[in-house]
């Protein structure tokens, strides 16, 4: 218990010393935060205590259909809420012309310690038994600031996630404690995707052969988020049985990496890695006794969605107040019905898009089977998600298709739904 | 957060189920034949109902959806008549959309009279078969524009004026009738009005033929000096500019998702059987990307990746109003997609099944007529669409026409 008090002391202490909290007006909700979250885990160290011995239970069964959030979500969400609006939004236009974070962003985000999120308590973070929900409402949060941006910005925490949920306990030993260290986290990035027509993760090209104590990896990965940067690579490879995740260094010998600039997600540093015989030690291989590498595709799938949920009420929010303002033919265009309905279906979609994430998320999370739910959520968010883009761009005519408004970057950016793979992990 | 059916309404889903799939399903093309016949199945099926829900403070059908909270305030989050009412009607709209409309004391009137009754009138017509009259030949979503009048008489209240599309309006045992107190004061002095069959001045002058819902009646009455209890009027008899034509409105936020719910259930049926008709040509296993696999089997994880997303909608929008969250614009939303959704999923259906889903020894082509009227009443698409926007851009109806 003294454990969980001291790290929040710690995160406090850090943020404490920091001056932007002040400047953008959210050091109240950061400290009520953080105030919260070591009283939550104070109350579930408590609990274990008093059910010492019990298996922990998977769904409860009573549970109520319940679409509110939790106190400490509900704070999480407000803080990230502001940040999102006083940071990331002002910073997305030039990381994406430039196609890079500010380095002053990203020791904001180092402090306000997204991945103490993504590790477990017995490794120094705050991660406890139900998680997704709560990743995918930061996610939604970071993605209404910029979906490029919110997308880079989750990398480590999607990393943390993925060593603590598929890795053994040896390998949770080893790698998460750097997350929630003093010191800047090795970034990891996750390498799913490949440059193939009809890409299929579940069929990867990119082989690993074992040899001796090693791995040998070799196949070409495409759209790695922060992949230029990483110092660590999580590769996605078929092995001898079925597909495996490797934790791979990213300067290992016959790892050569290039930039590999897209329609969007341009401050997300793309890359295009070729990996050929790249030796890997074979306790590298992320080795949970549950691994799942379906469940993994789908965490990644559930990830880009809640973003995308988040950049589609960044839009609906804009063209809201844009379709009031404009004016023609004497009154706002709003209050034509050719306007207003566009607004009304973008309005209708994205309650839509959000309930489908919500319920893959809080089924994962409940232990219940959530493959379907995962496709369909996809499948959903895919199209919708594509179609408020393009409507908010068409919404402000000739100015939404200048940069000018945002409208044309998370045209650009949505897009992204319907082809990445991997890179984020709920 | 939790968005899984709770478990305390599972055997009322179950059962619901049983009576789509063993009492409707069996009857429901007999019924589609035969319009304007009443379904004499029902009437036990109904006590049944009435019995069950006697029995039970979690009942299905219409009037749970609005039933007042009971006076003690329970802590926390609540899953009450709204939520359970929408799964209901979703199972036995998987049975029969039509039949469900005309089954006796679940109709929308009821689910009017449940929601803005007194204690009273409650009490009254509790057990009594409503059906609900709005619409005239003149003014259909445009319910401020009614021209139905009601002139104070002594105790009495004296109606003249057409309806139209009164669902159950000649089966029914009473109708509750839209009517203007005073024309000149707009939509505030629009009031509800229980008329008892057998008025006098009460007439049905004709009875729809229609596309889909055969099984449901839907008639056109017409008032002549129908001279009505002043006990009679729902609700306040007072011209509240402010609050009166919304509360009139108040009753959409409940039947709205139950609307939805039934837009739900028709579409799901369509689904279940396209799937089990298909099943030797599809994989149906959520696992390989969506360009991988056929176009039929694609179109399917569309189709139903839609109707997923109107189911969660519609139990959204029940859910706040059993939570005493305003919902109006979730309502409006909920109904504005499953309407859409389950339209296109069973004219979709119907196209996937080719000439089997065409032909009358399947029902997917009664699904599909029966799926339009979904789209319209209880407020049209375009409607909904109105509401959202005006909600979502804070407009009047005076902006945003």
């Amino acid at each position: 218990m003294t454990d969980v008090q001291g790290r929040a002391l710690a995160m406090l202490n850090r943020v404490a010393q920091a001056d932007w909290p002040d400047r953008l007006k959210l050091r109240k909700p950061f400290e009520k935060l953080i105030y919260s979250g070591s009283r939550a885990s104070f109350r579930l160290a408590a609990e274990r205590t008093a059910k010492q011995g019990k298996v922990p239970r998977k769904s409860d069964p009573d549970a109520l259909f319940d679409l509110s959030l939790s106190d400490e979500q509900r704070m999480l969400v407000d803080m990230l809420d502001g940040f999102a609006t006083e940071v990331l939004r002002p910073a997305a236009h030039d990381a994406d012309e430039t196609a890079s974070i500010p380095a002053e962003l990203l020791n904001q985000v180092q402090e306000l310690g997204l991945a103490y999120y993504g590790v477990g308590e017995v490794h120094g973070g705050m991660a406890g038994e139900r998680t997704t929900v709560t990743n995918a409402l930061i996610a939604e949060c970071l993605g209404k600031g910029d979906l490029s941006l919110g997308a880079a910005l989750l990398v480590p925490l999607s990393a943390a996630n993925c060593i603590r949920r598929w890795g053994s306990p040896e390998q949770q030993e080893r790698w998460l404690p750097a997350f929630v260290g003093e010191e800047t986290a090795p970034l990891m990035a996750l390498a799913v995707g490949e440059p193939v027509l009809m890409f299929d993760p579940q069929q990867l090209a990119t082989k690993a052969r074992r040899k001796g104590g090693s791995y040998l990896l070799s196949g070409e990965k495409c759209l790695v988020l922060r992949g230029l940067e990483a110092s660590h690579l999580i590769v996605a490879a078929e092995a001898e049985q079925g597909p495996a995740l490797f934790i791979v260094d990213a300067s290992a010998k016959g790892i050569e990496r290039r930039a590999d600039p897209a329609m969007g997600l341009k401050a997300g540093g793309l890359a295009r890695i070729r990996l050929k015989s790249v030796k890997v030690p074979a306790e590298n291989r992320l080795a949970a006794e549950h691994f799942d590498y379906r469940c993994f595709v789908d965490h990644s799938a559930l990830a880009w969605c809640a973003l995308a949920v988040g950049t589609g009420q960044a839009a609906l929010d804009y063209v809201t107040t844009y379709c009031n303002e404009r004016t023609a033919f004497g009154e706002p265009i709003s209050h034509r019905q050719g306007v207003a309905f566009m607004v009304a279906d973008i309005a209708i979609e994205l309650d839509a898009m959000r309930l489908m994430v919500w319920r893959a998320c809080a089924r994962a999370e409940q232990g219940l089977d959530f493959q379907r739910e995962t496709y369909l959520a996809r499948l959903l968010c895919t199209e919708k998600a594509m179609k408020i883009g393009t409507d908010a761009v068409q919404l402000l005519g000739g100015h939404g298709f200048t940069k000018e408004h945002p409208v044309e970057r998370w045209y650009r950016d949505l897009r992204a739904l319907a082809v990445m793979a991997g890179g984020l992990h709920l | 957060m939790n968005l899984e059916t709770p478990k305390k309404f599972r055997s009322l889903v179950t059962q619901a189920h049983q009576v789509a799939a063993n009492y409707f399903r069996p009857i429901s093309r007999k019924y589609d034949k035969a319009e304007h016949a009443y379904p004499k199945e029902l009437d036990l099926l109904a006590a049944l109902l009435d019995g069950m829900n006697a029995g039970s403070p979690e009942a299905v059908g219409a009037t749970s959806a609005s039933k007042r909270k009971s006076a003690a305030q329970e802590e926390g989050v609540r899953n009450g008549g709204n939520l359970s009412a929408c799964l209901g009607v979703m199972e036995l709209c998987w049975g029969d959309v039509g039949l469900l409309l005309a089954m006796p004391r679940q109709g929308l009137g009821n689910a009017a009279i449940a929601a803005v009754a007194n204690e009273e009138q409650l009490q009254r017509f509790g057990s009594t078969w409503a059906a609900m009259a709005i619409t005239e030949p003149g003014c259909g979503s445009d319910s401020a524009a009614i021209r139905a009048t009601a002139v104070k008489d002594g105790d009495h209240y004296v109606l003249n004026g057409e309806k139209i599309f009164v669902t159950s309006g000649e089966r029914a045992d009473a109708v509750v009738v839209w009517a203007s107190l005073d024309r000149s004061l707009g939509r505030a002095a629009i009031k509800s009005f229980v008329v008892e069959k057998g008025t006098p001045g009460m007439t049905v002058t004709r009875l729809e033929k229609k596309l889909g819902i055969k099984a449901s009646d839907t008639a056109s009455i017409s008032f002549n000096d129908c001279r009505v209890s002043a006990a009679n009027l729902l609700g306040n008899p007072e011209i509240d500019a402010q609050k009166g034509f919304a509360g009139v409105m108040e009753t959409f936020d409940n039947t709205r998702p139950l609307v939805a719910g039934m837009a739900v259930g028709v579409a799901k049926a369509a689904l279940d059987r396209t799937r089990e008709l298909l099943k030797k040509a599809c994989r149906f296993d959520y696992a390989r990307p969506l360009l991988a696999v056929s176009h039929a089997e694609a179109t399917l994880y569309r189709l139903e990746a839609e109707w997923e997303a109107a189911r969660l909608l519609t139990l959204k929008a029940a859910w706040m109003a059993d939570n005493k969250l305003p919902n109006s614009k979730e309502a409006s939303i909920a109904k504005a997609k499953a309407g859409r959704v389950a339209n296109e999923v069973t004219l979709k259906c119907v196209e996937l099944a080719g000439a089997l889903g065409y032909g009358e020894d399947e029902l997917l082509e009664k699904w599909a007529r029966d799926s339009k009227i979904l789209d319209i009443f209880e407020g049209t698409q375009q409607i909904q669409l109105l509401i959202v926007a005006r909600r979502q851009l804070g407009k009047s109806s005076s902006e945003l026409k």
